[in-house]
This record gives C-alpha cells, structure tokens and sequence, in this order.
C-alpha cells in the first residue's frame, strides 16, 4: 500500500460522500421574500367590478389562489395579460387581481379591451394591502395555497414556461 | 449595452484562460519557447478583460440598469452608492466574477514579480493558474451570469440584503476572495514543481511570500468576518461555528501549517512531500469551502442561492483539480528523499508538532462541520453540532500547540540541545505565570480555568517572541523582516490567545425590559433607558434608544441603539450600539416593544475585547513585514543566475 495514495483515497470517498449529498439536495429556490411560507395578509378593499362591493381575501382560502398586482400604467402588465388568461382558463387555481395605484375606469376599459382573467379585482389605490405584502412595482404576483400560506413570490412578468415548470407544479403538489 | 460588454469579455477572458493554460502546460512539456512566450500575453489580456467585464457590474449597480437581474435582486435605487458597489460581491453571480477576476490579479502579479525564476517554471505555474481561472470562468458563464437580463426591465431593484448594507460587507468577503484566491499560487507553485519533477527546495523558497500574503488576506478577511458579526448582528456574537465560518477556518489553519512547514522546505530541506500535500490541500479546502456554501449541501446563514445544477458543476471541477493535483503527488511525492535526520528537540521537531496539531485542528473543525450532514445521509436523523461539541474539541489541539510555541521560538535548527536556552524558556514561563495570576486572580478575581491559563500562555508566547529579536538587537546582529514578521504575528497569537480567554471568562450579559427611566445594573457598568425617538435613514425607519451608561456610579457614555424596519424588504433588524474602550466593551442591542414605551433590551459588558482585533491585526502586519525580507530578493536574484541555464537545459532536453 502506498501512503503516498491516502490522501487521493481519502478525496474519492469524499467526492462519493458530496455527489450523494447532492443528489438528495431538495430543489431550493431563491427565498423571494421573507413572506413565502407566511399566512398570506388579509385585506378587505372595493370591489373594481361590482360597484359599492368588496372583495375579502379570505374569501379565496380553501382554494389555490394566485394574487396578481397589475396596473393600466404597468406595460409589462399588458405582456403578462395573455398568460394570465391562459391560466383562469385552465382553472386550476383562482386568479385574484390587485389593482395598484390606478384609475378604475381606466381599468375596466383594460379588462374590456383585453379580457378579464380575474375572478375578482380589488381596488388598492394607496397601496395599502400592497406594502403589506411587500409590493414594489408591477406585476407581481403570489401564489397562495389553500392553507393561506404564500408558497411563492414572482417579480415580473409570469411566463409561460415559468407557469408550467415552477408554478403548476406547486399547484399539482409535484414540489413543495 | 454595458451588460452586453461585460458578458462579452468575460467570453473573452475564457478562451484567454484557455489559451494560458494550454500554453503554459503544453509550453514547457514540448520544450516550446514560444509557447512559453505566449502565456504572458495571455494573462494580460485575461486581466485587462476581467476588470472590464467587472467594471461593466459594476457600471450597471451604480446606475441603476434595472434590467440587469443582478442588479434587480441585489440593488436599489434608494441604497447608497458604496453600498451599490459593494452589491457587486454581495451575491452568488457577481462573487464569482469578483473571485476569478482576484485569480487574474494574483496572475498578473506572479507573472510580473518572478521574471528572475526559470520562464518554463513560471509557465508552469500561470498554466495551472489558468486551468482554475477556466473553471471557475465556465461554472459562471454556464451557471451564473452576472449580466442575465430581465425581459421586461423593472422599474426598481428588490435592494441590497439589509444585513449586507454594512461597512464590514463592503471590506469583509474581498479580503477573504484574495486570501481564497492567493492559495491558488502556492497550489500552482506546488503543481507546477510536481510536473516538472524537480522537487528540490527552491519551489518552497519561492512558494513562501505569496503564501504569507494570501495568509495576511484571509487573517485580516476572518476577523473582518468576526467583528461585522460582532457588532453588526448585533448579539455579541462573533464566532458561531457555522458551516460558512468554519469553511474558512480550515484553509486559514492549513495555511498556517503550510507557512512553517515551507520554512522547514526551505531552509532545511525536510518535510519536502508533506509541505506538497500542504499546499494542495489549503487550496483544496479553499474549493470546498466554495463548494459546500454554493450547492446548498450545507445550510447556513450565509448561504447564497443555492442550486443543485451548480453543485454538480463544483464537484465535477473539484473532482479534476484536487484529484488531479492529487494524482500528480501520488506519481511525483515517492521519488522524494529527505536525507538530512532532526533530533527530538529541534525546531524541526517542534515545528512538526505545530503542523500535527493544526491539522488535527483542521480534522476537528472539518470532522463537525460533516456530521450533521453525514447523519443526515446516513438516515440516523438530524444532528446539530454546535459549541459544545467545538469549543473544547478545538481547545485539545490549540492548547498544546500555544504551549509549544513559546518552546519552539527557542530550538535550533537540527540540534536538541536546548542547552541555555532552558533557562530562558523557565525564566521566561515563570514571569508569565506571575504576571497572568496576578492579572487574573487579582484584578479580575478569576475562578476559572479557561482565563487565567489563557492569559498565561498569551504572555509566554510574548514574552519568548520578544526574547530573541532583542537578544540580536542587544548584540549588534542584524534583524532581518521575515524574524521581525515572525516576531509580530506570534505576538498577535499570544495577544488573541489573552483577548480571547479574558473576554469569554469575564463577560456579563443581561437581558431585560425597561421602561423609560428604568435602571440595571450589569457587572460594575448600570444602564439607564431613557426612552425611544423616530429616526428617518435613508432605506430604513428607525426607532432610536437612548441609554446612558454609568461605571462605578460615574457617567461613563450614551449608547443609541435603533431597531431599523427596512422599506423595500421589509424586514426589521436590530442595529446594536456599541461602546468600544481598551478595557471593556459596552453592548446595547433593542428587542422588541413590549408596551408603555417599555423595550427588551439585551446589555452587554464584554472585557478587552479590542485586544482580540488588535492581536489579529498584529498577526496579518507581521505577515506583510516578513514578505518583505530581503532573502527573498537576494535568492531569486541568484535564482536568475541558474535560471538562465535551466531555463536551456530544459528547452534543449525535450
């Protein structure tokens, strides 16, 4: 036996030892923001679609919901809207929307014009609900499970690949 | 645009590493001047194309390039400009650019500083330089963009970590970078002697200030560590044996181990394959350190994203360096002899001992830092080794080897006799038994074991490094740098040995909740809380505490500490006050409200805890002074002389 071979020796267990390791490192994700695995903030605000009306957040509890925060003046929304669409359409989760410091009329024309993936729309034009759930800009959205538990947090625009490879799968219960 | 460009010498830089690698390798191996030749070219050009590309990172943080992802997650248009900056280093992406663009710095300076050893010695070593810039260059390029765009761009940036917007972030990981990065020399140098085959000491010689100064860096870099934690989480705390920390630790002790043992290379010729695997392995620990922070195979507090991809992608690149260098020790290391025999009592021997017990040091370190994971692996559950298990496993080796310190500073070389210096060495041990008693038991009236025995051995280990410095000095003999180095950093050693043990025997620690007016007497110190204001920063609103704290009934300082509620992230940190004084340190960190203008408030009196930065300030000056020895010099001087001849010799031989 070579001594000259231990310390090589030693590296290969090592490395074995690591791809093992590897191999059983759960998928971790970017910690978005510190609210992912908090109970998503409650918030009663009006109701963009049925004047007079409400739309209370813990209405949705129970169900997968997905919050979007969107805005007429947002262009990036408009890129998103289609993927949005897609998503209510597929039903598997109920698509929330939060409008951000915006105009309602110009709102509804949006919704009009383009359609409406929403199953409901609350008005927060000061941003209230928005700071509690740490909103900078828009879109943004979070997904929520039926425990009321924020599960994840997207900045920007929810693509159609993000949709199917990371968020589906949370909905379908393939990934934690 | 900017972005683009970046990107862009960073592809640059790639094939550049590529080609100095290749070139360096294959140069000297066909016997090639030329290709010889062209390694210079190619480091050059690497550098210049690695400060652009981080230069363009840089460009974009500072401008707010809110379609830039890094900037994006890291940055915000509210943060300070520094803090912009210092985003560059404060993530995955931009580390590894700054950590490869470090590797062509340590390059550059190795290519321009050793004109005088054999050119296809030093092609050699800037080819291996050149194989770890490629890899790391492919793991960013392939995993870890720096420049990824975000389609479409945001408006603002999710901001800087609010733990990160430090002073300590912006100075602590470069240290530690260059420290990381400066063992990649000694590595190379190491590699670079075991393909050439000749493995005499002159390798060793040269290998020895690139060492210490890497050694200086990660020195200064881990206190850095210490201290920002210290005073900036806020608890006290300034060593925890996370993962993190201890993944630094490790290279910093092999490097250590490696500085004495390269001396013994160097000036006796012994040691010769065990200071080989030395110098692959504290840069092998400096890859697995990033390996295990980056995969996500360990948790810790410092963890940046972690991702499985990445992870296959580090060990694969581990698996062919260390393995490979590995490899090359296994072929190279039998054909060494060491001729020359030492005594017992030589300094050979002790220092030996000092290498035995650093790397029993590493084992422990290294042997906690896997349990929990190899428990985990091996389904018996989830296992937390914390301070208990490495606050006294550390001790077993560290004690002994202070104790040898002071011994060893007085053997000769190759003799056992210690002969007069025994009367030294007692004389010596004696003062330091009465000065640390009395200091102890006296002044502080220590029961413990820990402080006193601390501050003991800290005295003798000054006392003995003063001891020979001054003897020459008295005698008219010359005191050259590298003894003057030696000199200073062992007495930085034995004043963090003193800092160290004094601080965590004596420290006093309350936590309490006060109502304005209130008062609590902690250790000789009382605070007062007088209550709380608003403070507006520039990110962040903050409520400020005012306490007023009083020694021996005396007004003694005003803390402010201030629980800062961060905008854009929305998390809430406590910033701790800290009143620093030669004797002792004062700590005011806030909790929460519990009511009635009423907070919990955590009080601290921690003694000579200065002592502790300032020994290992100490430490990393006298390793700056000792690369500084003109020995050095004089000896590549000569080195050129028959490097003019190898340098024939070799390219005529194949």
């Amino acid at each position: 036996m070579n001594r000259f071979a231990i310390p090589l020796g030693i590296f290969a267990v090592l490395v074995v030892v690591f791809a093992v390791a590897l191999k059983r490192a759960p998928e971790k994700q970017f910690v978005q923001s510190a609210l992912i695995g908090k109970p998503a903030p409650d918030f009663v605000l009006p109701d963009l679609l049925a004047e007079g009306g409400t739309v209370d957040s813990r209405h949705f509890k129970g169900r997968w919901f997905l919050l979007n925060v969107w805005g007429t003046w947002c262009y990036e929304c408009r890129a998103e809207h289609a993927q949005l669409l897609a998503i209510q359409k597929e039903g598997k989760v109920a698509v929330v929307g939060l409008n951000y410091k915006d105009e309602n009329d110009a709102a509804r024309e949006w919704l009009q014009e383009l359609g409406n993936p929403f199953e409901a729309v609350a008005v927060d034009k000061e941003g209230r609900a928005a700071i509690d759930y740490g909103v900078y800009g828009a879109p943004e959205s979070f997904l929520v499970n039926p425990q009321g538990i924020i599960v994840h947090k997207v900045v920007s625009v929810i693509t159609p690949e993000l949709w199917q490879n990371t968020l589906l799968p949370m909905v379908e219960g393939k990934t934690p | 645009m900017i972005p683009e460009i970046g990107q862009f010498a960073m592809i640059l830089a790639l094939l550049l590493a590529a080609a100095q690698a290749v070139f360096g390798i294959a140069g000297p191996w066909r016997g090639n001047q030329r290709l010889i030749q062209a390694v210079y070219p190619a480091v050059a050009g690497q550098f210049v194309m690695l400060a652009l590309a981080f230069g363009c990172l840089i460009w974009s943080l500072v401008h707010n390039d809110f379609s830039v992802k890094l900037v994006v997650l890291h940055s915000n248009s509210a943060l300070p400009i520094y803090f912009r900056v210092a985003a560059a280093w404060g993530n995955h992406e931009g580390s590894l650019l700054f950590w490869v663009f470090v590797l062509s710095i340590w390059t550059l300076a190795v290519a321009a500083f050793s004109t005088s050893l054999p050119r296809p010695f030093v092609a050699r070593v800037l080819g291996v330089l050149g194989v770890i810039s490629l890899g790391f260059l492919l793991f960013s390029l392939a995993t870890s963009n720096p420049f990824e765009r975000l389609q479409p761009a945001r408006f603002d940036g999710i901001d800087l970590n609010p733990v990160l917007q430090d002073f300590g972030l912006t100075i602590h990981p470069p240290m530690l970078y260059v420290g990381y990065v400066g063992f990649s020399v000694a590595f190379a140098f190491a590699c670079a002697a075991m393909l050439e085959g000749k493995l005499d000491q002159t390798w060793a010689r040269w290998t020895r200030p690139w060492t210490t100064v890497a050694w200086m860096f990660l020195t200064v870099g881990i206190a850095l560590g210490a201290w920002w934690a210290y005073y900036e989480l806020g608890w006290g705390g300034y060593w925890a044996w996370d993962p993190v920390e201890n993944s630094i630790l490790m290279p910093w002790l092999l490097g250590t181990a490696l500085i004495h043992s390269l001396s013994v290379t160097d000036k006796r010729g012994l040691f010769k394959s065990w200071t080989l695997l030395l110098a692959i392995m504290a840069f092998s620990f400096c890859l697995l350190a990033t390996f295990m922070v980056r995969s996500g195979v360990l948790v810790s507090v410092h963890s940046f994203a972690a991702d499985p991809k990445r992870g296959i992608f580090i060990l694969t690149f581990l698996a062919l360096t260390i393995g490979g260098s590995l490899s090359l020790y296994l072929w190279r290391a039998p054909l060494l002899k060491s001729s020359a025999g030492f005594d017992l009592l030589s300094r050979e021997s002790f220092l030996l001992f000092n290498n035995i017990l650093l790397v029993v040091a590493t084992a422990v370190v290294f042997g906690g830092t896997m349990a929990p994971f190899i428990a985990d692996l091996a389904g018996l559950g989830t296992l937390s080794v914390g301070p208990p298990y490495f606050n006294p496993m550390f001790l077993l080796p560290i004690l002994p080897l202070l104790t040898l310190v002071s011994i060893g500073t007085f053997a000769r070389w190759k003799r056992g006799q210690l002969g007069e210096s025994r009367r030294r060495i007692l004389g010596s041990l004696a003062l330091a038994v009465v000065l640390g008693l009395a200091v102890m038991l006296g002044l502080y009236g220590d029961r413990s074991i820990l402080g006193p025995v601390g501050v003991v051995l800290g005295l003798w280990i000054i006392g003995s490094a003063l001891i020979d410095p001054i003897d020459r000095w008295r005698r008219g003999l010359s005191v050259s740098a590298a003894i003057l180095g030696m000199t200073l950093a062992h007495i930085g050693l034995g004043v963090v040995a003193i800092g160290l043990t004094t601080m965590e025997s004596r420290r006093v620690e309350r936590d309490v909740a006060l109502s304005p007016g209130q008062q609590v007497e902690v250790g000789r110190y009382s605070f007062r809380f007088l209550g709380t204001e608003e403070v507006q920063g520039p990110n962040y609103q903050a409520t400020r505490a005012r306490i007023e704290v009083f020694h021996d009934g005396k007004p003694d300082s005003t803390l402010l500490p201030e629980r800062r509620d961060y905008l854009v992230q929305e998390q809430s940190l406590a910033e701790a006050a800290v009143g620093v004084g030669w004797r002792r340190d004062i700590l005011a960190t806030m909790g929460d409200a519990v009511g009635n203008g009423a907070w919990s408030l955590r009080l601290q009196v921690r003694p000579v805890m200065r002592l502790v930065w300032l020994g290992a300030l100490l430490m990393a000056c006298g390793g700056l002074l000792a690369t500084f020895d003109r020995r050095y010099r004089k000896q590549r001087a000569t080195a050129a002389q028959t490097s003019v001849a190898a340098g024939l010799a070799d390219g005529s031989a194949t």
